[in-house]
């Protein structure tokens, strides 16, 4: 018994010490960014300290506008992301079990998938003004091939006897989807899912920025017109904290849906490669 | 030479203690050939593990031609059981053979001729171009034996060489191994779990016990000298030794644990 | 025959959704859809090579500097921190944290820090794009076959040598995969800090060209940029073949076992 505790604490305490290291770690970052301006070695008028980005981030949480405008930016980023994934899953899934279509929108697939969204911002720009509307296409032509890529490898990575065992017991189309195509896909369905919320944000804010659809990215530009800097520190503070965030939710979606899983997929030279 | 001397290693982590090796002693004398056999889990791995500096001991003495082992030793070659996976599978065959070579600083004519001389010794000169997994398993094992020989080692430790590769293929890999040690004249150990093996190929079986390991016997194999897959193993000696060794296995499974004494 | 079918499947649909758009919008009055031959018209007319010289070229080269950089530097990092278990759990939140926020938002801080210049726009890129190659690169340098860290131990293989046949290659599948996440990211950001901070390069002059209403011409900048997109992704599949033509080889043996 005493053994056996002293393994337990062993274990914690390799827990415990790398906890501590990584506390360590955020508040020496957070020492270096508040002392660096302090003492000159950047410009303190562009950089502020960190204690002046968090006041300044507290005022920003009382102010209604703020809230507004992360709420955009969170509409934004999810309805692009759900209509992206949508539709790359229905794509992918019909790509993935049709052999020939898959061949026959190779090519063109190869060659869309590389086209950069951000070359779509002057034509959004025209057609649609400085609406949610136009970053809502940057977010889902981005997000779409990160989904339709990672669900197409998925069907096609479906053991084939599990294939044949569907249709020795006739389970017809829309069962075999169900019953065994979709089950055995459903980690690279995650996978896509993962890389296509990153990708998402990262074009919901670059829509706001750029073109100027309402959300936390117009703000930051606003602010940056206007020489608020801390206001743009603060709000870009704001951004990496949703980042996080949906990183975070996304695992554990990832972690509940994946849960009965044989094997939790390892990462491969398609994944993200970190956790 | 070898010593081995009250080694005793516990692996101790992740919330689990094993004692893998109880504690062992033997010598090995310049230019022996020794076989270990012992049954799987018994600790054999992890004593060439020791022995080659890959691993400390958690107490006991392991002395390699006379130095105490610290680190890996110099003129210490291992082939590793993991054969395929000791292979860099991003460098050709002779490139994979050269780059121990390499890092002694030799040049490049030297190296080449030790790397073809080994390849050829090795039977496997035609495909030194080739990527490691291009080839079958045994050929892969036959790579990691001529990088081991274009070493030049005074000892050379091999562990379970053979275990995963046809019978055919593993007879010739046997022979291969004997020439091998009879032109170098190195210190050989050759861990196995195939009595057979043992026998045929050693001057001596050192026989370990199940965990918590100990030497269960120590045998001297006084077959003549040259071998031979046919003629060695009708042999009414080897027969014998072969028996003797057996029996002394299925005595320390049974007890493991009143075995240490012994030897 | 089949050489045939695979040709024609190949190029079959990109032929016929090029012809439909070309003869689809041929004649249009819409003043936002010109024709296709309108924009081909333009897109010769406009990218001339002065015009690469003078925009272009400037932006392919910060592109190029700032996703070199940030791959240099996001390997050399992810060896040292990925080689040390210490340095890894004191950094780990920290580059957590970095990671998760979207590129973009780094240019309004970029140009308060450092003007418009050159420097800025390389500065953007250089950090958006390491941290897939460095988070990658940890991953890559930890997840090593001990057995081959183990026979460059016995065998003596230490120093450059170790870090150019051991850690470097056996970490570039991952170095790769990381590198790959990085490009699109150095595109957006190479386009959007030019048109954030507004002076020159492609970026900036496709929106001009946006902004003067200059229809068919934006229509052609829009071209260009999918057209580099497709070259630079061409490019990398071109270097992943050669850097990880063993990789491939070996994976492709295991799948047919
Ligand atoms: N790295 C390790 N950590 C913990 N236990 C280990 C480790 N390596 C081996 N063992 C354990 O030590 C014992 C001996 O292992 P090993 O030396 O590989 O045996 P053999 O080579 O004779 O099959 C086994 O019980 C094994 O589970
Ligand atoms: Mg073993």
């Amino acid at each position: 018994m005493v053994a056996v505790a002293a393994r337990t604490s062993r274990v914690t305490g390799r827990r415990f010490r790398s906890v501590t290291l990584g506390v360590l770690g955020l508040l020496g970052f957070a020492l270096v960014l508040e002392v660096a301006p302090r003492v000159g070695i950047v410009p303190i008028d562009f950089a502020p300290p960190t204690s002046q980005i968090l006041v300044t981030l507290g005022e920003q949480l009382g102010q209604p506008s703020f809230w507004t405008a992360l709420l955009r930016t969170l509409l934004t980023w999810a309805n692009g992301l759900l209509i992206a994934v949508v539709a790359g899953t229905v794509v992918g899934v019909l790509l993935g079990s049709l052999p020939v279509l898959r061949a026959a929108t190779a090519t063109t697939v190869e060659f869309l998938r590389p086209i950069p969204s951000v070359a779509l911002i002057p034509l959004v720009i025209v057609l649609y003004g400085p609406t949610v509307r136009s970053t809502l296409v940057l977010v889902v032509y981005a997000a779409f091939w990160q989904m339709l890529i990672q669900v197409v490898h998925g069907v096609v990575d479906v053991d084939p006897v599990a294939r044949d065992t569907a249709r020795s017991f006739r389970l017809g189309p829309w069962g075999t989807v169900r019953y065994v195509i979709w089950p055995s896909a459903l980690p690279y369905v995650m996978t896509g899912l993962r890389l296509a919320a990153a990708v998402a944000l990262i074009l919901t804010i670059t829509g706001e920025l750029v073109i100027g659809s309402p959300g936390l990215g117009k703000e930051i530009d606003n602010a940056q017109q206007s020489n608020a800097v801390r206001i743009v520190y603060a709000l870009i503070v704001v951004t990496g904290i949703l980042g996080v965030l949906i990183n975070v939710l996304i695992r554990q979606v990832e972690r509940r849906v994946l849960a009965w899983h044989p094997a939790t997929r390892a990462e491969t030279v398609e994944g993200v490669g970190v956790r | 030479m070898l010593e081995v001397k009250n080694l005793h290693k516990v692996y101790d982590g992740h919330g689990r203690r094993v004692t893998a090796v109880g504690d062992l002693t033997f010598t090995v004398p310049e230019g022996q050939f020794a076989c270990v056999v012992g049954p799987s889990g018994c600790g054999k791995t992890t004593l060439l593990r020791v022995l080659a500096g890959l691993l400390p001991a958690t107490s006991g003495e392991v002395t390699v031609r006379g130095t105490p082992v610290t680190a890996p030793p110099p003129d210490l070659a291992v082939v590793f059981q993991e054969y395929g996976r000791s292979l860099f599978p991003w460098l050709r065959v002779r490139a994979n053979v050269e780059l121990p070579l390499k890092a002694q600083g030799m040049g490049r004519a030297q190296r080449r001729e030790l790397a073809s001389e080994a390849l050829e010794a090795v039977g496997l000169s035609d495909v030194d171009n080739a990527y490691p997994w291009q080839l079958s398993g045994g050929m892969q094992q036959r790579v990691a034996i001529a990088r081991a020989i274009a070493y030049q080692p005074k000892v050379l430790l091999m562990d379970e060489p053979f275990a995963a590769v046809d019978a055919q293929t593993r007879a010739d890999l046997e022979d291969l191994v004997r020439s091998v040690w009879q032109r170098l004249g190195v210190t050989l150990l050759f861990v196995t779990h195939d009595i057979d093996e043992a026998v045929y190929l050693g001057q001596r079986v050192i026989v370990l016990s199940a965990s918590p390991t100990t030497v269960a016997e120590d045998l001297a194999i006084d077959l003549p000298a040259e071998r031979d897959q046919l003629a060695t193993r009708s042999d009414p000696r080897f027969t014998e030794l072969r028996g003797q060794v057996y029996a002394r296995i299925q005595q320390v499974k049974r007890a493991p644990a009143a075995e240490g004494a012994s030897a | 025959m089949r050489f045939l079918r695979r040709v024609l499947l190949a190029l079959g649909l990109p032929v016929v959704l090029v012809a439909a758009w070309w003869f689809g919008s041929a004649g249009s009055q819409d003043f936002y859809w010109p024709s296709l031959s309108t924009i081909v018209d333009a897109f010769g007319r406009t990218w001339t090579w002065e015009m690469f010289q003078e925009q272009v070229f400037p932006s392919l080269w910060r592109l190029l500097a700032g996703y070199l950089i940030a791959v240099v530097v996001g390997v050399a990092l992810g060896v040292l921190i990925g080689t040390y278990g210490s340095v890894r759990a004191l950094l780990e939140p920290v580059l957590e944290f970095l990671r998760a926020f979207p590129p973009p938002v780094l240019v309004p801080a970029a140009i308060l820090l450092s003007g418009i210049g050159d420097r800025t726009k390389i500065l953007v890129i250089v950090f958006g794009c390491v941290w897939p190659v460095l988070l990658n690169t940890i991953e890559g340098v930890r997840g090593r076959d001990e057995v081959l860290s183990d026979t460059c131990r016995t065998y003596r293989v230490t120093g450059l040598l170790r870090l150019r046949h051991l850690v470097l290659r056996a970490a570039s599948p991952q170095i790769v995969t990381g590198a790959r996440q990085a490009l699109p990211l150095a595109i957006i950001l190479m386009v959007i800090s030019e048109i954030m901070a507004a002076n020159e390069g492609l970026g900036f002059t496709v929106l001009q060209f946006q902004r003067g209403f200059q229809i068919p011409e934006m229509w052609s900048g829009v071209l260009l940029l999918g057209l580099i997109g497709i070259v630079l992704s061409l490019l990398f599949r071109v270097a992943e073949r050669s850097l990880l033509g063993w990789y491939h080889g070996q994976r492709a043996g295991q799948r047919e076992f």
